[in-house]
């Protein structure tokens, strides 16, 4: 990028500064640490300079923004056509409950919708179920029934909101009643956009929500995204989730490392149903997690987009530009929140939000600060969406494109992070693959060192947490909580009993029997799953019907 | 101290799959000399019960984030009383707000622990307040 004789005069000037400007500064100011690294673990130099990115070629490694290899941008314009869509997840209580917040949501500005479910349904659980007990609504909203989401999306036209649903083991059925209530609604499944998470992978790698044995879950994902493929143009049939990933501990490189190894996993996957990968690979999404080290972070999106574009573009021979898109929902750092001092939060979360818009997010969560303590209330959520309005309309960073390409710092680190994700990633092939590589425990061994080592560096000072092992103050917190109501359950529980009482219990019982004969035969289960929803068969049932055929998974335990 | 070491159940009862704290206490623990057993997710108060008593454990840490704090801890509690255990540590660690913690010590968990809590601290928790003379 740099005319050769410059750069010798560059490398003669920096060992000139080296030995008599920095070294002086030395003697009088010692620096504060022996060395500085970011979590990837590799070593910060003390300034960056063109000589750390002599061998990057502007034109092959950067690119114009909307161009390959679109390490500074899927779109061309970016922020300054569109803002990205701030998308705050919210979800509790019953489903009652989660329409007002959502009403009041789109009321405040926002413009996706974004939903959580409890555990009961994340566990592809009946609200009633013994296992549910003290779970029901509490860290999402509880859905058993298609009843349930009926009452979910009550005077909110399906066609005019997009949704992204987090769920994974059971995405099938929760987007299976989603198309019956937009059915419902007149809005055919063809006109429904949003997402479902559907990453099974890395349930097993970190987040740890699992019903089925690896290979069954890698099937049910595929089977949405065929299914999507096929009769749902709009939506979104996965979010490749690398946020469980760093959440549970992962480093950046490891975090956007195991996440492509799971996009490639799936893109091949989705091959072998005979599909063409220019057909699907334009509806796939990604989510990452943005933590605390800004430039890392910067960097780790923007290798996110350069490394998905040459592995679509060279392995799997995509031809369209969509399909070598990594379009990307980024989350502020949840392990990041402390319970001390919680209003240092809002701090650290514009932080990583800011991040996330410097590294070219397309949609973004921002977390709230006292979720360290429990859901946010209202309030909290408010400034949360506030910061990314502030971020968006008045600091000016979406005045341009990109506005850190160029950076030594953010070139080189981008650069760095995309060579080690390319040796990690030919590191899982030779283990045999992601679930291969899941089943020896290999990613959850590394997750778990790394989250070790990180709690290590802070209880011996190395890491500060502000609040927490430096400037700690001896208070009690005192901010309001969101409390859940205990009548939720019994609510819940009691509506469901009706649902089960008042169905034709006949025709339920005929539709699951069709779905596990569909499983037995290995066909796609989409639509055996959206007949059965449709006559109200429960999240329970249906997971149980799959169950008998799969089995179920056991937890590989590793600390 | 009768030879055996101090036995600890590290156990995440409810359904919630937030095992980084489980498994970071587990390894401390570990690394600080106690025998360490780790139950996995998603355990019922009756399946951390019968492994308290099988395993005849010392201290049963109990980690949990899902918010069914209150449903689920003291159900623990009032399981080990039946089965005639009184003599085992019970500490708490988790997303618990702090107007929760009163009345969990009333029903006989010793500790609770929130997050930014050093390992160190639990550590030291243990040895002192440890209820069984090996």
């Amino acid at each position: 990028m740099f005319d050769e004789r410059k750069m010798g005069e560059l490398s003669k000037a920096r060992e000139k500064w080296e030995r008599e400007t920095r070294s002086k500064w030395l003697e009088a100011l010692p620096e504060r640490e022996e060395n500085f690294r970011v979590s990837s673990g590799f070593e910060v130099n003390p300034v960056y300079t063109p000589e750390d990115v002599a061998g990057l070629d502007y034109l092959r490694d950067l690119g114009f923004p909307g161009e390959y290899p679109f390490t500074r941008g899927i779109h061309a314009t970016m922020y300054r056509s569109r803002i990205w869509t701030m998308r705050q997840f919210s979800g509790f209580g019953t489903a009652e409950d989660t329409n007002k917040r959502f009403k009041y949501l789109l009321s405040e500005g926002e413009t996706g919708l974004s939903v959580a479910f409890d555990y009961p349904t994340i566990m592809g659980l009946d609200s009633d179920d013994p296992l549910s007990m003290g779970e029901v609504g509490r860290c999402g909203v509880a859905v058993s029934t298609l009843k349930d989401m009926e009452m979910l999306f009550d005077g909110i036209p399906l066609d005019k909101v997009t949704t992204s649903m987090t769920i994974n083991m059971p995405a099938p059925i929760l987007l299976s009643m989603y198309v019956a209530v937009g059915e419902k609604q007149g809005v055919p499944m063809e006109k429904l956009g949003g997402t479902t998470q559907n990453d099974n992978l890395k349930e097993f790698i970190a987040q740890k929500l699992c019903i089925f044995p690896p290979e069954a879950a890698l099937k049910l994902s595929v089977d949405l995204i065929e299914y999507c493929t096929r009769k749902m143009p709009k939506w979104n049939p996965i979010s490749i989730s690398g946020y469980h990933i760093r959440e549970a501990g992962a480093t950046a490189l490891q975090e956007l490392a195991f996440t492509i190894a799971d996009g490639v996993t799936y893109v091949e996957a989705t091959m072998e149903r005979g599909l063409d990968v220019d057909e699907f690979a334009p509806r796939l999404s990604f989510f990452f997690a943005s933590h605390n080290d800004f430039f890392e972070e910067i960097a780790k999106f923007r290798a996110a987009r350069k490394v998905w574009a040459i592995l679509m573009k060279e392995r799997f021979n995509a031809k369209k530009e969509r399909s070598m898109w990594l379009r990307m929902h980024v989350q502020t750092s949840g392990c990041t929140l402390t319970a001390q001092q919680p209003l240092n939060n809002i701090v650290r979360v514009t932080i990583q939000a800011l991040a996330a818009v410097l590294g070219g997010a397309q949609s973004l969560h921002a977390n709230s600060y006292d979720e360290a303590l429990a859901l946010p209330t209202e309030e909290a959520v408010r400034v949360s969406l506030r910061t990314q309005q502030i971020i968006a309309y008045e600091s000016g960073v979406c005045s341009t494109v990109d506005p850190l390409g160029g950076s030594y710092y953010v070139e080189w680190l981008t650069e760095r992070l995309v060579e080690e994700t390319f040796r990690y990633l030919d590191r899982i092939e030779k283990m045999g693959g992601v679930v291969e590589g899941i089943k020896k425990g290999f990613f959850q061994r590394e997750i778990a060192e790394s989250a070790r080592r990180y709690q290590q560096e802070i209880e011996r000072g190395e890491r500060v947490v502000v609040g927490v092992n430096k400037y700690a103050l001896d208070e009690k917190v005192k901010v309001p909580i969101l409390r859940i109501d205990e009548e939720v359950e019994r609510l819940q529980v009691e509506r469901l009993r009706r649902v089960k009482a008042e169905r034709d219990n006949g025709r339920v019982e005929e539709r699951l029997a069709a779905l596990r004969r569909a499983a037995e035969r290995d066909e796609n289960l989409m639509p055996y799953i959206l007949d059965a929803v449709k006559v109200y068969a429960s999240i329970g049932e249906i997971t149980k019907t799959l169950k008998e055929v799969y089995g179920e998974y056991q937890e590989l335990i590793v600390f | 101290m009768s030879g055996r070491r101090v036995r600890v159940l590290v156990a995440k009862p409810g359904l919630d799959s937030h095992d980084r704290g489980a498994k970071i206490i587990a390894a401390a623990l570990r690394d600080a000399g106690f025998e360490v057993i780790y139950t996995g997710l998603r355990q019922t108060p009756e399946q951390i019960v019968e492994t308290v008593i099988q395993e005849d454990v010392d201290v049963l840490c109990l980690s949990i984030l899902s918010g069914a704090h209150m449903t689920l801890l003291p159900r623990v509690m009032e399981l080990l009383r039946k089965n005639g255990v009184d003599d085992v540590l019970v500490i708490a660690g988790g997303i618990i707000p702090d107007e929760d913690v009163p009345k969990l010590k009333e029903v006989g968990i010793a500790e609770v622990f929130g997050p930014g809590t050093m390992t160190e601290e639990v550590i030291g928790f243990i040895k002192r307040n440890i209820k069984r003379q090996r």
